[in-house]
């Protein structure tokens, strides 16, 4: 089905190298929605009850209906005949730019509340700050999904204080998933130098002003939950410049099976 | 001048006819209920563009209403339609009809609440929703994600019957 957006003209007057930073910047918040939304999927039909398996698939097709977005915006921008298709389906793991954060497995039901909580307070407040970008393509999207992000959030900030202040089992469990993986959150708000110079262009906003949003939500959160946040931890980087773990190449084996397969395959 | 009349009066004679295209997924409700529908053009060679904007990111149904647009449209005469998606302004429930929001309870389903503080507050209240069946607004959350994208499920504490609650998106 040939359901594409309405073009954005404002790209046919951008410099070559500012589309060049915004494809590279959209494409990297595309392959994060994508792979976090692959990763919810996998829960579908194996979540604890009904209601947070369809939970958890509603997130996904938030996330992967996002994707789809910015997968189009990013061809647009990158102006060389490529689909949506193409760019999720196409590309090595060294070619995408998600932080780690979102390809690591789901782990237990707390292991994937803990990294959708992790991700979903920068998300959500990364999309309030976007809907006010000049470029009139990233605003569109950043203010179609940030409606649908507060959702996102409440689900998963509830499910930190369910489990955290819950019982003895499930304490110890999301505990664990804390200490996991409080490691991955900094490079949520490390920027690369393609952030770096569309920041100070005014394009996306500075990361460093949403964390303090962030860090208040957070800690919020993880008093009411009766967590400890790990202390002095070395913060792993390195998905956001394409050096990803190995999770990832079998996550896109499986994701990427079918185009590699039978090449142009469509519904 | 009369080009100008007849493509108003095409316009037109399409709107008419797209109420009868319905959200697969709430078949009580039209494009038009919805505020899915936002415009309709048609070019002097003939060929109409259709406009429609996403209620979710992510719903599925938007493909099948791209093609019931097409199928309505060509079964009435109009064989050259595209359909266009448009993101930007960006759905909300305040463009549910009050006649959409009268078919969607009759249907079984509660229709968006204002609600009563920010929609984007963290820790707010949950809003108070009537139950469709029996009117009391004795009722609970039980998932802010229900059935489809737009649904939350929630259950009356009155009747116990669980019901579809259509979310306030804002």
């Amino acid at each position: 089905m040939d359901l594409h957006h309405t073009p954005t003209a404002a790209v046919q007057t951008y410099s070559p190298e500012l589309r060049a930073l915004l494809f590279g910047y959209t494409l990297q918040l595309a392959d994060t929605s994508l792979i976090l939304g692959h990763r919810l999927s996998e829960w579908c039909g194996h979540g604890p009850i009904l209601e947070q398996d369809l939970a958890m698939a509603n997130i996904a097709l938030d996330l992967i209906g996002e994707t789809r977005s910015l997968y189009q915006y990013a061809a647009e921008l990158e102006g060389k005949g490529h689909s949506e298709d193409d760019l999720a389906y196409l590309r090595e793991a060294v070619d995408y730019k998600n932080p780690l954060l979102v390809e690591l497995p789901n782990g237990d039901f707390g292991d994937t509340v803990m990294r959708q909580f992790l991700f979903d307070g920068f998300h959500l407040f990364l999309l309030k700050e976007l809907q006010n970008s000049p470029d009139p393509g990233l605003a569109a999207i950043a203010a179609k999904s940030f409606k649908e992000a507060s959702y996102h959030l409440k689900w998963s900030s509830e499910w930190i204080i369910r489990l955290g202040d819950g019982t003895e089992e499930s304490k110890r469990r999301i505990q664990k998933a804390l200490a996991n993986l409080w490691r991955y959150s900094g490079e949520l708000y490390t920027m690369t130098q393609t952030e770096q110079q569309l920041a100070q262009s005014e394009f996306i906003p500075d990361y460093a002003t949403l964390q303090p949003q962030w860090d208040a939500h957070v800690a919020r959160v993880f008093a009411e939950a009766t967590l400890e946040v790990p202390q002095n931890v070395f913060m792993q980087q390195g998905g956001k410049t394409g050096r990803h773990t190995e999770h990832l190449g079998y996550l896109l084996t499986e994701l990427q099976y079918l185009q590699r397969a039978y090449p142009g395959l469509e519904w | 001048m009369l080009l100008d009349t007849t493509k108003v009066t095409a316009e037109e004679n399409i709107w008419k006819l797209l109420e009868e295209v319905s959200d697969p997924e709430i078949p009580v409700l039209s494009i038009l209920d919805l505020g899915v529908l936002k415009k309709v053009q048609v070019q002097e060679n003939g060929k109409v563009q259709v406009t429609i904007t996403p209620t979710y990111s992510g719903c599925p149904a938007m493909n099948t209403i791209a093609a019931d647009i097409k199928l309505k449209l060509l079964a009435e005469g109009y064989p050259d339609v595209a359909v266009n998606l448009q993101l930007s302004p960006a759905w909300t429930t305040d463009w549910l009809t009050p006649e959409g929001k009268r078919k969607l309870e009759d249907y079984g389903i509660a229709p968006p609440v204002e609600p009563e503080g920010d929609i984007h507050a963290l820790f707010g209240r949950d809003t108070v929703v009537r139950c469709p069946l029996c009117t009391s607004e004795n009722t609970k959350l039980i998932s802010q994600f229900g059935s489809t994208s737009c649904k939350a499920h929630y259950q009356c504490e009155n009747c116990l019957e669980p019901f579809d609650y259509f979310k306030c998106l804002k």
